[in-house]
């Protein structure tokens, strides 16, 4: 397998008027080519940082972040953020108008994805009318129609109702495996962790440092939600849960 | 098909609106009746305080003239062209401060200094400056409406979801596309709202204006009315600009209408 993704000693400072914060040191990491990986750590210790940082969108301080040549990264936030004045093939078609790629070829292939996983009949309602689980796969479609290869999800499922999250991230994570995508999640989710991921890094409190990563290996690899039902589960969510620090 | 119960809500429904209207018209009309009694009975005094008789006969009086829709067409017309310049230059500068955020820092306090201005102070300086006549009064109209204009369309632009922002970024959309797919459709209601404020605003400055310089004009009768103490005709015109401006009001909630189903 090669490498997508390779971070070396990743160092990210925020600075503000009266501070100057340490966000992430000394992050190094590589990704492999179809790899599930999660980031978990204790809220505000500057996961979805790390995110922000290999998307592009803040400007690292220092390190070394090297893609592979033919990487595409998709970001998927927490927030659905749809267009109520589009209407969800609009909303899917967005990334394309701006890398401005879109003709009637990809705009089948949207329309293909949004027919394959389950929205064929709302290819033309407006995000209003959709539930909160039809719209999060929604702007997962929107995400991969520009056909990125690399999937960074930044606790994709966290504005979720429980029922919903686990049916969705069901829906989400057999899209992507068939898709072959690979993919970065962050989450403060330990169970969702474990059953949608291949490994699992964990993080310290701020500034977030890898204290422990976990291959997961469990008997039966099948769905998430049949994960959780996985004998060894319960082991791999006890060591986690003892390496995050929880403040109360 | 509707349920019994159902065609009994929507009756309630139909109902209860009917109540309102008919009680707003009696409002209205018994306001008339007890004016127009206290009149006859001479308890007021008709010279003063005018009757309706009298102002139905003033305007009437000046339909036969054939003066009533010229008057009536000169504000309207001069509170068009002050809104929709309002409208359109508040918009573009409005999106000039969003697109460099530091002339929006460097201009702030001046325009705040001019919105609390009030601006008929300027009224003998833009007589002096445009002449008297239909420039003065839009320019002084402009100036009410504009400035507001600015203010609410740009706060329209900041009100934008952060997280909506940051996606169009992760997709790599530039400044350009970030306007014009993002900011300005999310503003569309923002901007159709401050149009409804701009035209009672620009009919404002327009009244104004006409009190100031004029020869034609609902204000123009309105004032007229009042230096050769016609206290008829200067009622009539409050009437007639209740009426105007009632009717543009609708306009504009019209387009409204009609543009937000548009996009929903």
């Amino acid at each position: 397998m090669k490498n997508v993704l390779e971070i070396k000693n990743l160092k990210k400072i925020y600075h503000t008027k009266t501070h100057e914060t340490l966000a992430v040191e000394d992050f190094s990491f590589d990704v492999n080519d179809g790899e599930f990986i999660a980031i978990v750590g204790p809220s505000g210790c500057g996961k979805s940082t790390i995110l922000s940082v290999l998307c592009g969108l803040e400007e690292k301080s220092d390190g070394e972040i090297k893609f592979n040549s033919n990487t595409k990264i998709g970001y998927m936030l927490q927030q659905d953020s749809l267009f109520e004045w589009r209407n969800i093939l609009d909303n899917c078609l967005l990334g394309l108008e701006i890398n401005k790629t879109l003709n009637e070829e990809s705009k089948m292939r949207v329309i293909k994805l949004l027919t394959t996983y389950g929205l064929k009949d709302f290819i033309y309602s407006y995000p209003d009318n959709l539930s909160g689980g039809m719209r999060q796969r929604v702007a997962l479609i929107r995400t991969l129609a520009t056909n990125p290869n690399l999937l960074l999800l930044d606790e994709p499922f966290s504005a979720l109702d429980y029922q919903s999250r686990l049916a969705i991230s069901d829906d989400i994570y057999n899209i992507l495996r068939k898709e072959k995508k690979t993919m970065i999640m962050v989450t403060h989710d330990i169970a969702e962790a474990i059953s949608m991921c291949d490994k699992v890094i964990v993080l310290s409190d701020r500034p977030a440092r890898i204290k422990s990563i976990y291959n997961i290996e469990l008997e039966n690899k099948s769905t998430p939600i049949n994960n959780r039902k996985d004998k060894n589960f319960s082991y791999y969510y006890d060591k986690i849960w003892k390496d995050i620090d929880f403040h109360v | 098909m509707y349920s019994l119960e159902h065609i009994k809500f929507l009756k309630k429904l139909k109902r209860e609106k009917l109540i309102v209207t008919i009680s707003q018209l009696a409002i209205f009309i018994f306001f008339l009746i007890i004016w127009q009694l206290l009149a006859d009975l001479n308890i007021i005094n008709t010279f003063i305080f005018s009757s309706p008789k009298k102002i139905f006969e003033t305007i009437v009086g000046l339909y036969k003239n054939k003066n009533l829709f010229s008057h009536i067409w000169v504000t309207v017309y001069e509170t068009i062209i002050s809104f929709s310049v309002a409208t359109i230059l508040g918009t573009f500068i409005a999106s000039l401060l969003w697109w460099r955020k530091r002339i929006q820092k460097i201009i702030e306090p001046y325009l705040t200094i001019l919105n609390s201005l009030p601006k008929v102070a300027l009224g003998p300086m833009i007589i002096i400056w445009f002449g008297a006549g239909i420039k003065s009064i839009i320019f002084m109209a402009l100036l009410i409406s504009l400035i507001i204009t600015i203010i609410n369309v740009y706060e329209g632009f900041n009100s934008v979801n952060e997280n909506k922002i940051k996606l169009m970024k992760s997709l790599g959309a530039s400044k350009y596309q970030l306007f014009f797919k993002l900011i300005l459709p999310n503003s569309l209601n923002t901007i159709i709202s401050a149009l409804k404020i701009n035209v009672s605003m620009s009919l404002i400055g327009v009244i104004m204006g006409e009190f100031l310089v004029s020869k034609k004009g609902i204000g123009y009768l309105i004032l007229y009315g009042s230096q050769v103490f016609n206290l008829s005709l200067v009622i009539s015109g409050i009437f007639i600009l209740c009426v105007v401006a009632a009717i543009m009001y609708y306009i504009v909630s019209f387009i409204e209408k009609r543009v937000l189903k548009k996009r929903y």
